[in-house]
């Protein structure tokens, strides 16, 4: 097992991010999330990639969130640089990040329904819009 | 006689002209006052100070920062998405109080085109046509980190050469990319010489880049297994030419601009990040080490053997815009290094991995080899499998950090692709860079941190 990835749960995941940063990971660079649609269960998964520059060194956290309420804290007041990164998983993947300041979408249009990246949103279900090209309705 | 004679009757013709307009205004004579109201007024109650000031002679600085105004005088104010200064399409909604900005918001998301969803549905083989479009003006770091990446989740190293080559072609692209931060950038401050001097040495790069890959952006060049193609015949000499023009050219924009009194008054002191605040906000690359703070990943988390040449890091504490635009020409100059060493210590040898299951067999051995055939038909149909599991590479683009999470499930596509871009985080630092500075600043600050919407929407 590679000592830089930790696996922890919903509970655990804000108090062990503030521990990373008391020991010196000052850069948060990375948040994304993974859709494990009918892999695993629960179905989202969280990685986030923190950078020590004093100790050069890297670790990766991982956690699940729960399928009910698909919500996990955030950790913008830890780490500012999460803002917009929360807000892209937000956007793509659905997941309420809660105590974040703007959580709005950041890439797709406001009024935009559904979640792109989930990996049952397939791509191309919206038909392109060619010049004259005939109406199907 | 007769000169003198046409001389006076063509005065006598202009003074009837100026007669006609005396007589016909209201005073007559010479010294007639305006019959303008508005003007009428200024005269009365005009003073020295007031003729000094409509003569141009005394400039009135009026500009005072002033704390107690209401919220009434707050103006929201909409830059881009459409504006040259924006370096592509980003849209910034500005508060404005008189010239002052008090707040402002980047709106991202107008060139976002699902790269993310498609690098899905695209084998690992076809990958970097993907990426390559995401940051285009450092097309070749792209595909570098997305190679880097699947070749560490298959768990292969490629040969010398080919990581020779990766080096010459990212730090020829890091010259490249640097230039038109530096053109764009003296554009947006208006030294537009600037503009077409960095333009103009861009395309010595972009000749060579053609010459190798066979397209100016977009190459495709770097792939998972070593590069697409060898380097061309005689590939030294537009090195060398490279080489020995660059450093000239660069002399002449420090003859131009670094002692210009404008350039340094435009940029100096202004749009400060501190090193706490790059941490905080995730700042990497050339705004970082212009906050005093040396962090490269080329020496500290060093990629494709550049731990093995020889060159510095430039580091300026100043932290301000004349810093990051001065930390990139000194950047110039140590990847020129860098290319130089690479040139002269390239390697004999295969320019890929022979894992037949990897890369393609070479077209030649298609005519005489059944087995080539088949490995060709292959990885052009199916592509090749990558082993279970995640893997996150970073490496040090021109902008900074840019890294590549991808999660295999075995088969030959990924199951999830994800690129982090270093413009996408550093325009989180914007709000903090324009913030209560004026808005004649705001474009300065934007061209200093060089965001790509390429690489920001994605």
């Amino acid at each position: 097992m590679n000592p830089e990835i930790i696996e922890t749960n919903l509970d655990d995941y804000k108090k062990l991010v503030e521990s990373f940063k008391t020991e010196g990971f000052e850069m948060m660079v990375d948040l994304t999330a993974v859709d494990w649609f009918r892999k695993k269960e629960p179905r989202f998964e969280i990685i986030v990639q923190l950078l020590s520059t004093i100790h050069n060194e890297r670790k990766t956290i991982k956690v699940f969130v729960n399928d009910e309420d698909l919500t996990i804290p955030s950790i913008t007041d830890i780490y500012p640089s999460a803002n917009f990164y929360e807000r892209e998983a937000y956007d793509m993947f659905g997941i309420i990040f809660s105590d974040h300041p703007d959580l709005t979408r950041i890439l797709m249009p406001d009024d935009w329904q559904g979640y792109p990246l989930r990996k049952n949103y397939g791509s191309g279900r919206i038909p392109v819009q060619f010049k004259n090209a005939p109406k199907v309705d | 006689m007769k000169s003198k004679d046409t001389k006076k009757t063509g005065f006598d013709k202009f003074k009837n002209i100026l007669d006609f307009w005396a007589t016909n205004s209201e005073e007559g004579g010479w010294n007639i006052s305006s019959t303008d109201e508005g003007s009428q007024k200024m005269l009365e109650d005009e003073s020295d100070k007031q003729v000094k000031i409509q003569m141009g002679s005394d400039v009135v600085d009026d500009f005072v920062i002033d704390e107690d105004t209401s919220d009434d005088e707050r103006m929201i104010v909409n830059m881009g998405p459409q504006h040259p200064s924006t370096h592509g399409v980003l849209r910034l909604q500005a508060e404005l109080e008189g010239e002052v900005v008090r707040r402002v918001k980047p709106i991202i998301g107008y060139l976002h085109t699902g790269m993310e969803k498609t690098g899905e549905e695209l084998n690992y083989f076809q990958g970097p046509t993907n990426t390559t479009r995401m940051d285009y003006l450092s097309p070749l770091f792209n595909e570098l980190v997305f190679s880097l990446t699947t070749e560490k989740l298959i768990g292969i190293e490629v040969p010398e050469r080919a990581k020779t080559i990766r080096v010459l072609m990212t730090e020829l692209n890091r010259i490249s990319s640097h230039l038109v931060a530096l053109a764009t950038g003296g554009m947006d401050i208006g030294a537009l010489s600037m503009m077409i001097f960095g333009f103009r040495e861009r395309e010595l790069i972009l000749n060579f880049f053609e010459k190798t890959t066979g397209l100016r952006m977009n190459h495709n060049y770097i792939r998972p297994g070593g590069v697409a193609a060898d380097l061309p015949d005689g590939w030294q000499k537009d090195v060398k030419e490279i080489l020995k023009i660059i450093p000239e050219k660069l002399q002449d924009y420090d003859d131009m601009l670094l002692d210009n009194p404008i350039w340094k008054g435009r940029l100096q002191n202004v749009g400060i990040l501190t090193t706490e605040e790059c941490f905080a906000y995730g700042v990497t690359g050339p705004g970082l080490r212009a906050s005093g703070y040396e962090w490269d990943l080329r020496k500290s988390q060093p990629y494709s053997g550049i731990e093995n040449y020889d060159f510095e890091i430039p580091v300026l504490n100043e932290g301000d815009v004349f810093a990051r635009w001065r930390v990139k020409v000194l950047e110039i100059f140590e990847s020129l290094k860098i290319v130089e060493q690479a040139m002269e210590k390239m390697p004999k040898g295969p320019y890929k991995v022979q894992d037949k299951k990897i890369t393609p067999p070479p077209r030649k051995r298609l005519d005489e080899s059944m087995e080539a055939l088949i490995h060709h038909f292959k990885i052009y149909t199916e592509g090749f499998k990558v082993p279970e599991g995640d893997a996150y590479v970073a490496i040090e683009s021109p902008r900074g950090e840019l890294g590549c999470y991808i999660v295999s499930d075995g088969s030959s596509k990924p199951y999830r692709m994800h690129v982090r871009g270093p413009s996408f985080c550093n325009l989180q630092a914007l709000p903090v860079i324009m913030t209560d500075s004026p808005i004649a600043d705001a474009v300065a600050a934007i061209a200093s941190l060089d965001p790509v919407i390429g690489d920001v929407d994605r």
